[in-house]
């Protein structure tokens, strides 16, 4: 089974991109929350990307590669679009959404919540991601 | 996504069929959207068949609470699977919104 995959920047490929995690991590025997906080964390990273940094512009491509070292499920994902800055980057206050009526901006929140540890990179006009699950 | 509808006197009840992603979560947004939801005291939301919620789908949620909290709307979701609950749970919405075990339970706060 080839463990990374390549799609182009629209919505519709989130559901390939998710399908793709879960057949990957069946030989794990993780429960169905875990599966499903380990798929959520992956979706969410990707729908930002595909939204946010390349605007969804289906000329532009995610890769996602997904692999083990001992404990932990390791996914990478790179894009070439505009590079996440985490600097900038707040926690949500949730009651305030909810009293704004704001939609988005809670996607990095589960990430942050659910990986062990998450990492953005960037070099030259290559991002990647990181994210890091403990399995065991 | 699939989404249907029950009305029943002043309560609509709203069955959501599939997964609210980034992608199918538009389809929620336009439907709460509808002037016609104001119309009713209650909301209650049939999650047996949501088998996947993310951000944008919570977002949608999260983006009409407040417009129903001031127009005394009562939202409540019920028939949750763990694992799509554990998504309100893991950002505390768990707490911020109405959830119950199944229709009974809805109707029962919906009419308190």
């Amino acid at each position: 089974m080839s463990n990374s995959i390549r799609v182009n920047c629209t919505k519709k490929n989130l559901k390939l991109i998710r399908d793709f995690v879960m057949e990957h991590l069946l030989t794990l025997e993780l429960t169905d929350i875990q599966m499903n906080q380990i798929v959520l964390a992956v979706d969410e990273i990707c729908a930002n990307l595909i939204i946010h940094a390349n605007s969804e512009d289906p000329t532009k491509y995610i890769s996602l590669a997904i692999s083990e070292h001992r404990d932990m499920v390791r996914f990478e994902i790179t894009d070439r679009g505009l590079a996440f800055k985490r600097a900038e980057y707040k926690e949500p206050d949730l009651q305030e959404h909810v009293r704004v009526g704001k939609k988005g901006g809670v996607g990095l929140a589960l990430v942050n919540r659910i990986m062990d540890k998450v990492e953005f990179k960037s070099l030259g006009d290559k991002n990647t991601c990181l994210l890091y699950k403990k399995i065991k | 996504m699939k989404i249907t509808n029950e009305i029943k006197d002043a309560t609509i009840i709203i069955t959501l069929d599939g997964e609210l992603d980034a992608s199918s979560s538009v389809i929620l947004d336009e439907e709460l959207s509808n002037p016609e939801v104001m119309k009713f005291s209650k909301i209650l939301v049939n999650c047996e068949n949501l088998h996947y919620i993310s951000s944008a789908g919570l977002g949608v949620f999260i983006s009409h609470l407040q417009r129903f909290e001031d127009a005394q709307i009562k939202l409540i979701f019920f028939n949750m699977q763990d694992k799509v609950r554990n998504v309100f749970e893991i950002l505390g919405l768990d707490l911020l919104m109405t959830i119950v075990s199944n229709y009974e339970e809805a109707m029962t706060i919906a009419d308190e």
